[in-house]
């Protein structure tokens, strides 16, 4: 009996630094892939890799080989050895399997749940599968199913309608200020983990070009060189506010680094552009009365916090929603891999009564050699059509009672019944 | 066969108005989608009706209040139309329907007056003084209702309430580009619409300017534009500032269309238009 299994790591169970061991190289999927091809015990396969999810999926009628080959493969292709790389996986086998790619695709999995990028990301390693040609019946369904997940809870709940991250909500409301963020200027004052997660979120939305300023400067290359950005002296701030357009603070300076003065002065010479001013920093980097300037924002930590936690509790009733859907389509899902089970039983029994249709037709058409063709064509009708009227029953018998735990034993009879296995045998020989 | 084809703008515009309401509380693109198109079909049966009014009284039917007022409506859903097509701003059908449906209600509910046709009517400079101001008038109400769309979303940005309509409005950028877009272009025909004016008061009347407080008014309405215009293209103005400005303007030009025309003016005044002191 073919199994559908799961082997990955993600945020939860892995560190980055684990993670981050498979996902370094961009030929990563495709080498893996390849090599899961390889692998004799697999069927169908599929390989996903983000920055924090690494996961292959696969069918197989040996989980237990074929999980080890696995394994073992994906910790050679990291790097790491097996027994660091066991400790942090999850697996998942058959149904399980398909409620955990379901939540992945929905983004019920994520980190910042609700975000919109891992099915995008699915999508990507499907279409690699396909491509690779790894992907066989119960993936492309599979998959396919987990896309209309996906679009449902996208919606029919509100899950990813709001940011719940500070990082996330700062760049949720740049769009509503920008609307489109490409070619867009940042400069990200000082370091901190925050506040590098927004830049990143922000690079990720396919902004022009990032800047760093740092009162070292040395820090700022090395800030800069991270993200391939431009590192600017501390001192030149006031003139880089003149083509910024989003503002990251996040220094430990007791004083304001950003003074209204500053901002005020810079305002005409941008043209009443629109700057949003993310300040991340505890005690603020940025002088409260700026937010006060016409086309100038200004948010501080408690200001996305509470635009969070608005968010939070919103996010947590629909995330129930979610999971209703997810479990529902779980179900439809199981009910469909069961009518699978019985399928190779269908399918001997229609090839059999076809094969005896066929012969027996051979046979009584052979010595009357005056029949028209169209009364040839009469007979050759009603003999199909007499065969399929009598097996319908049996089938509809057979499909109805895929999902029972009664399954095997009608299969059995069905196939004693019909004298299928045998059938088999003798072609065999 | 008029009133007809009126009342079936009207109603297909009242429906649309409803659904638009209906898709900015529930967020249904569905919803959204059919509201467009009743929308547009209500526009074409409005469009017929001014036709077959063009043909039955020989001149542009434009000469009553109640007239105007639908042809104000007229415009303002044909420049929302248009406008759609490079903004694709789903919302502003919620903000831009309701106000062509009120004033279509409100042409609906004036009496009809027998105009006597005075063969100096018989222009085409009317037309198109009358048509290009119209236009122009349709596409201001763009920039309005933006800029009103603009200081809503600006007031929950900056003071960090979100209401219900923060994540149904869309970005600063977007409703002020609506914004800028649309002073452009309804800009030009202002002007036009006032030389030809102009034009046609010289071929009419005599004199090309005869402080009509219409006419003042609508001076004023284009210096007000043509200020907005100049500070948003050469100072730099935008967002809130512009909004402002935008709504202010908008509410001289209503001031001239409607007021000017009841009260105060001369010749241009609706209720002149049909009697021996009017053109």
């Amino acid at each position: 009996m073919t199994r559908i299994v799961n082997i990955g790591m993600n945020h939860e169970t892995a560190p980055v630094e684990l993670r981050e061991c498979l996902a370094k190289e961009p030929g990563t999927p495709d080498v893996a892939l390849a090599g899961m091809r390889e692998l004799a015990c697999i069927k169908e396969g599929l390989f996903l890799s983000t920055c924090n999810r690494v996961e292959a999926l696969f069918t197989t009628e040996d989980p237990r080989e074929a999980k080890t080959a696995v394994i073992s493969l994906m910790s050679r292709l990291g790097g790491i050895s097996g027994e660091a790389f066991s400790s942090h996986i999850f697996v998942n086998e058959d149904i399980d399997a398909v409620r955990h790619i379901f939540r992945v695709a929905s983004s019920l999995d994520s980190m910042v749940v609700g975000e919109p990028q891992i099915l995008g990301q699915i999508k990507e390693a499907y279409a690699r599968a396909t491509r690779e040609k790894t992907s066989g019946v119960i993936l492309n369904r599979l998959m396919h199913r987990a896309f209309h997940v996906a679009k449902r809870v996208r919606s029919e709940t509100g899950i990813s309608d709001a940011a719940v991250s500070v990082s996330y909500a700062a760049v949720e409301l740049a769009k509503k200020i920008f609307y489109d963020l490409s070619g867009k200027t940042v400069l990200l004052i000082g370091a901190g983990e925050m506040a590098e997660l927004a830049a990143r979120h922000l690079l990720n939305q396919g902004i022009g070009s990032l800047r760093v300023a740092n009162r070292s400067f040395r820090r700022a290359v090395e800030v800069a060189q991270h993200f391939d950005a431009s590192p600017v002296y501390f001192d030149e701030i006031g003139a880089q506010l003149l083509e910024a357009d989003i503002v990251i603070s996040s220094t430990g300076s007791p004083e304001f680094v950003i003074s209204y003065p500053l901002v005020k002065g810079s305002l005409r010479k941008r043209r009443n552009r629109p700057l949003f001013i993310i300040d991340i920093a505890v005690p603020r980097d940025v002088e409260p009365r700026v937010n006060d300037l016409g086309n100038v924002y200004v948010y501080d930590i408690d200001d996305l916090k509470g635009v969070i936690q608005i968010n939070m509790t919103q996010r947590q009733q629909e995330a129930l929603k979610a999971e209703r859907i997810v479990e529902e389509e779980v179900i439809k899902f199981e009910k469909w891999l069961r009518t699978l089970e019985v399928v190779p039983t269908i399918k001997s029994l229609k090839e059999k009564v076809e094969a005896i249709r066929k012969t027996e037709l051979k046979k009584s058409l052979a010595g009357q050699g005056d029949f028209t063709f169209s009364q040839t064509r009469v007979i050759e009708k009603l003999t199909a059509s007499i065969a399929e009227k009598i097996i319908n029953d049996p089938i509809l018998f057979l499909k109805e009672k895929a999902d029972r735990p009664s399954k095997n034993t009608y299969l059995d009879i069905a196939r004693k019944l019909f004298n299928l296995d045998s059938t088999n045998e003798q072609e065999g020989r | 066969m008029a009133s007809l084809l009126f009342r079936a703008a009207l109603f297909l515009t009242l429906v649309a108005t409803g659904g638009f309401i209906v898709y900015i509380v529930a967020q249904n693109k569905t919803v959204y989608k059919w509201s467009y198109r009743i929308l547009a079909a209500g526009f074409v049966f409005h469009t017929l009706f001014f036709i077959q009014r063009y043909y039955a009284l020989g001149v542009a039917p434009v000469l009553t209040l109640k007239a105007a007022f639908s042809f104000f409506a007229w415009a303002i859903i044909g420049a929302y139309l248009v406008l759609h097509l490079k903004f694709r701003l789903m919302v502003l059908g919620s903000f831009v329907s309701p106000l062509a449906a009120f004033l279509m209600i409100i042409s609906s509910t004036l009496p009809t007056v027998e105009t006597s046709i005075k063969p100096i009517f018989r222009s085409a400079w009317l037309a198109v003084h009358v048509g290009t101001i119209f236009v122009g008038n349709g596409i201001f109400a763009m920039t309005f209702v933006a800029a009103i769309m603009y200081l809503i979303q600006e007031y929950q940005i900056k003071k960090k309430k979100f209401g219900t309509f923060y994540a149904r409005l869309p970005s600063l950028e977007t409703l002020d580009s609506v914004n800028r877009y649309s002073l452009m272009y309804g800009f030009p025909f202002l002007t036009v619409g006032m030389i030809t004016g102009a034009i046609y008061a010289q071929c009419a009347l005599g004199s090309y300017w005869r402080w009509d407080p219409k006419e003042v008014w609508s001076l004023v309405t284009w210096l007000f534009y043509a200020a907005l215009l100049h500070e948003r293209l050469a100072v730099g103005w935008r967002g809130r500032r512009a909004a402002i400005l935008a709504i202010a303007a908008f509410l001289v030009l209503i001031f001239t269309f409607v007021g000017a025309s009841l009260w105060l003016s001369d010749y241009h005044s609706f209720k002149h238009l049909g009697t021996q002191t009017g053109l």
